[in-house]
């Protein structure tokens, strides 16, 4: 492409609705170059689809969104056949309806059924499917329904690959190769045996995949789930932790854990991508290595009043008098007690021999308010964060 | 950033010097991929061999540290081949007469000599960049964490400046900032020589706004920067530090000298999410609450300020860190901390903030607004500079640079140049580490080492080395690939375990006070010398 060419698509006019199309005896006006699917979703017609994914590129693998193509031969994928103008489709018919349900049966004669069991029961596309097309038991018996029993792939910390359940729809490779730049994946093997596979079929932990687990949000099937999957009762809109990038997340909150993140697709910075440390890395708010109470390393002249102190090292345990310093040992104490020990010995320090370090982790508030303490109260300009670390 | 993370997509051409942005700042990385998928040009100025160089067009690979040698090259021939924007450089821009004495003064073969580049692939990267728009640079710390940061960071405005690719959507300098609140921090004024929104302490006009606002009296003098703080406790000027959520036993450069300051303090409070390094040598440690369990705002890279929101109650006893300072600095019977949620420390902050003036939680709430944003009609901006600049005059100044050596080269000792980097699965370490799951993905430190250098020192895959600098030394395990040049090794700064710090040099740059962790001067040995140790038959002696 060349640049005065790129630059064109850059600066996009908004799109004019200029092209016609008559979808099931409806007359739909849809901008030029828009697909079957798309121009189907304008008029408010549903089109079952099953490899396709909004925002990747579509390939027509799954031959489920077969429409009929007035003065055409053949049935086209709704989801890669551009419209054009006076064009006239059909997207249902008995005859489409026979062969989509063949295409499923096919599909379904070497899925791995468990849905009760299945974290995806509910969201499945499959299942959808199903209960949209429908199925023939007795011709269905006939495809020899045999499971695949190939081994679930359970190295990477995150999520599983649980090949029986894969449909072939190929959205993960397209995920990897087109949103996360990274080609972990690929169809791999012929006919049968074709299956989403790792360069050389290695392990994905041990392949070069980033575990940004978007293929895992984007799996129409129970193939790629999340390990130790729990369905949050609420979502808390944030702002991810990690780096600069500053995505917008949404929490899924059960009880007082988090239980899941995901990307917030109307975020302008991210649109609902995320990497592996927005995705998984939520883990150390519940880490049993988080502080739990204010800590102090108390001084000897005190060890003799020191009854009933707890030393840590036996978190959980109240505090019922001030604490005392052995060499290295920090003794918890509460909340009372914490701050008046900060603000009382503070208060020698004020002037030049104080130094604060804020956080770039914290909130602008928080930054705010320190920077107002160590000025206002400390009467020093000695305050700085990590910008150049 | 000058433009948002939005406009990169549209960029047609990338100029990514310093920074490995698809393990670093992943969903930035991705869009500079699509953008390169849909035919936009991309070049990669990076010793290492990053994920980017590999759909680069072109890829200068570069000696660490001789990032202005390379860069005044490129601009030299920008101006021999009359690639310039005189019109901008006309009507926007100052000192282009002295710079232009400077870089022909340059010679391309010296530059060749210093960066390792040959001529050709500068003149090719130098001719896409400022032939192609929407042109847009992205750095990061590859560029700034060197003793010459500050000159590093004039080179690369300066391309832009020559070529006048800044001030338009898409077209800028986009500096990749590190913490995910690390723009805020500075906005907030936790930097020693600004108040918020970088308002000068030395202003005696801005100093009386704080002061009556604040009902207090205001130092004038800047304080002493983070990098500088180690050098006053060690010399005893300053006794008692206060730390939050920093740890700079594990992140500051020549962390043997930090330890030993720390254990001069009188004082050292510490307040953390979890008892890092740093906390187990305090006197007190407060226990802080999580992003997840606390209101507030962050502003991110792109100059954006979004909400983060209260997911769950604050796990066990800890509190969030406003609310321990306005407890701490209430008992010490200081005014004007009695507030009772952060949205009313957001509308303090608007006050007397002349760029966040129009951020409040209301306008916020749904994808947040970029600063400067003046008042509460104002839609925020996307892209700065478009009008002026901001200096005296509202001018660009371009800046003639010449290049100077890191503070630590290779010798016959040192051989190795040691550059520091970042891993696609932790950021600084406090908070990765400790997700279980990260950890599984990369559990401890890998050196990376040329097979060059690998077979010169009879180092296996997967052994364990030590690495030695002037400073200290420090044990890892090799990892043998061509991602870094030979004479070149790597190593992240997560572990705990692996104190990548100790061996870092802490030379400043004079203007930024950053220290040079991009280059250091380091020995590999390995851990079991078998030419002194006795291993059986055949060591071929006596």
């Amino acid at each position: 492409m060349t640049n005065d060419k790129r630059q064109m698509t850059n600066n996009k006019q908004p799109m004019t609705n200029n092209t016609t199309v008559t979808i099931n005896g409806l007359d739909v006006k849809v901008p030029e170059g828009a697909t079957i699917l798309e121009a189907a979703h304008i008029a408010g017609i549903y089109i079952p689809t099953l490899c396709y994914c909004p925002g990747l590129t579509s390939e027509g693998t799954c031959r489920i969104c077969l429409v009929k193509i007035e003065n055409k031969k053949r049935l086209h994928p709704a989801c890669r056949t551009p419209v054009k103008d006076g064009m006239v489709v059909i997207t249902d018919d008995p005859e489409i309806e026979r062969l989509r349900r063949v295409t499923l049966e096919l599909i379904l004669s070497d899925h791995d059924f468990n849905c009760l069991l299945c974290p995806k029961s509910g969201t499945c596309r499959l299942q959808e499917l199903v209960n949209r097309i429908g199925f023939d038991e007795q011709r269905l018996n006939r495809l020899n329904w045999v499971a695949k029993d190939l081994p679930i792939d359970t190295s990477n910390p995150f999520f599983d690959f649980n090949p029986n359940k894969c449909i072939q729809c190929g959205i993960c490779v397209r995920t990897c190769r087109e949103i996360s730049g990274v080609d972990a994946i690929a169809m791999g093997y012929r006919g049968y045996d074709l299956k989403v596979s790792t360069f050389g079929d290695k392990s994905l932990k041990e392949s070069v995949c980033v575990s940004c687990g978007e293929c895992v949000e984007r799996c129409p099937v129970g193939a790629l789930v999340p390990k130790n999957i729990q369905y949050p009762t609420r979502e808390v809109k944030t702002t991810c932790v990690y780096c600069g990038v500053g995505c917008g997340l949404y929490l899924g909150v059960r009880g007082n854990s988090i239980v899941r993140a995901r990307g917030d697709c109307e975020n302008p910075v991210n649109r609902g991508e995320l990497c592996v440390r927005g995705r998984f890395g939520y883990g150390f708010v519940h880490s049993p290595d988080r502080l739990s109470s204010p800590l102090v390393r108390a001084y000897d002249p005190l060890e003799r009043t020191a009854h009933g102190m707890d030393e840590t090292g036996r978190p959980g345990k109240p505090l019922t008098a001030p604490l005392v310093k052995r060499e290295g040992r920090f003794v918890e104490v509460n909340w009372e007690q914490a701050i008046k020990y900060v603000s009382s010995t503070l208060v020698h320090y004020k002037g030049d021999e104080f130094a604060a370090v804020s956080s770039a982790k914290c909130t602008n508030e928080e930054n705010y308010l320190f920077q107002k303490f160590v000025r206002a109260v400390m009467q020093t300009n000695n305050i700085d964060h990590c910008a150049r670390l | 950033m000058t433009n948002s993370v939005s406009e990169i997509r549209n960029a047609s051409c990338f100029f990514v010097i310093g920074s490995n942005t698809t393990a670093t700042h992943p969903v930035i990385g991705r869009q500079i991929n699509a953008a390169v998928r849909g035919g936009a040009k991309l070049i990669v100025a990076d010793p290492r061999e990053t994920m980017l160089c590999r759909i680069a067009d072109v890829w200068l690979r570069h000696q660490p540290g001789t990032d202005v040698a390379l860069l005044n090259a490129m601009a030299r021939v920008i101006i021999e081949e009359k690639l310039l924007d005189t019109s901008f450089i006309k009507e926007r821009c100052d000192g282009f007469e002295a710079f232009e004495e400077t870089v022909m003064a340059w010679d391309l073969s010296q530059a060749e000599e210093i960066t390792g580049v040959p001529i050709k692939k500068i003149s090719e990267a130098a001719r896409m960049y400022a032939s192609v728009s929407p042109a847009t640079i992205l750095y990061a710390m590859g560029i700034t964490q060197h003793s010459h940061g500050t000159d590093n960071v004039k080179a690369v405005a300066n391309l832009a400046l020559l070529t006048g690719h800044i001030g338009k959507p898409s077209t800028g300098v986009n500096p990749l900032r590190g913490q995910n609140n690390v723009q805020g921090a500075c906005d907030m004024g936790a930097l020693p020589n600004v108040f918020t929104g970088y308002q000068k302490v030395e202003d005696p006009e801005i100093r009386k706004k704080f002061e009556e606002a604040w009902g207090c009296r205001l130092s004038s003098s800047p304080g002493l920067v983070l990098t500088e703080f180690f050098e006053a406790i060690h010399s005893g000027k300053v006794k008692a530090l206060y730390l939050i959520g920093e740890n700079p036993v594990l992140t500051e450069a020549d962390t043997g000298f930090i330890e030993e300051a720390i254990s001069r303090l009188e004082l050292l409070v510490v307040q953390d999410v979890f008892l890092t390094e740093t906390a187990q040598l305090a006197d007190v440690v407060l226990p802080a609450a999580s992003f997840a369990e606390k209101d507030g705002t962050f502003t991110n890279t792109e100059r954006r300020v979004q909400r983060v929101r209260k997911a769950i109650e604050p796990v066990g006893n800890t509190r969030p860190d406003w609310m321990i300072l306005c407890e701490i600095a209430q008992d010490m019977g200081a005014k004007g901390f009695d507030f009772e949620s952060p949205e009313q420390i957001m509308e303090e902050i608007r006050t007397l903030t002349p760029i966040y003036g129009g951020i409040t939680y209301e306008r916020i709430d749904g994808v947040g607004l970029q600063w400067p944003c003046p008042d509460t009609k104002h839609p925020g901006t996307p892209y700065l500079y478009g009008e002026r600049f901001t200096t005296p005059s509202g001018r660009g100044q371009i800046t003639p640079i010449s290049y100077s050596s890191p503070a630590e080269v290779t010798n016959h000792e040192y051989p190795l140049i040691l550059t520091t980097r970042r891993s696609t699965f932790h950021y600084h370490g406090t908070l990765s580490r400790k997700v279980a799951g990260l950890n599984a993905l990369r559990s401890e430190e890998q050196l990376e080492i040329n097979p060059v250098d690998a077979a010169a020192l009879e180092i296996e895959d997967g052994e364990s080395v030590k690495v030695i600098s002037r400073r200290g030394t420090v044990l890892a395990k090799t990892k043998i690939s061509k991602i870094t040049p030979p004479g070149v090794v790597s190593m992240t700064f997560h572990y705990a375990e692996t104190r990548t710090n100790i061996l870092t040099h802490a030379a400043l740059d004079p203007v930024a006070k950053i220290p040079e962790f991009k280059v250091c001067a380091v020995k590999i040995e390995r851990e079991i010398d078998y030419s002194t140790e006795y291993w059986g038959w055949g060591t071929g002696k006596d």
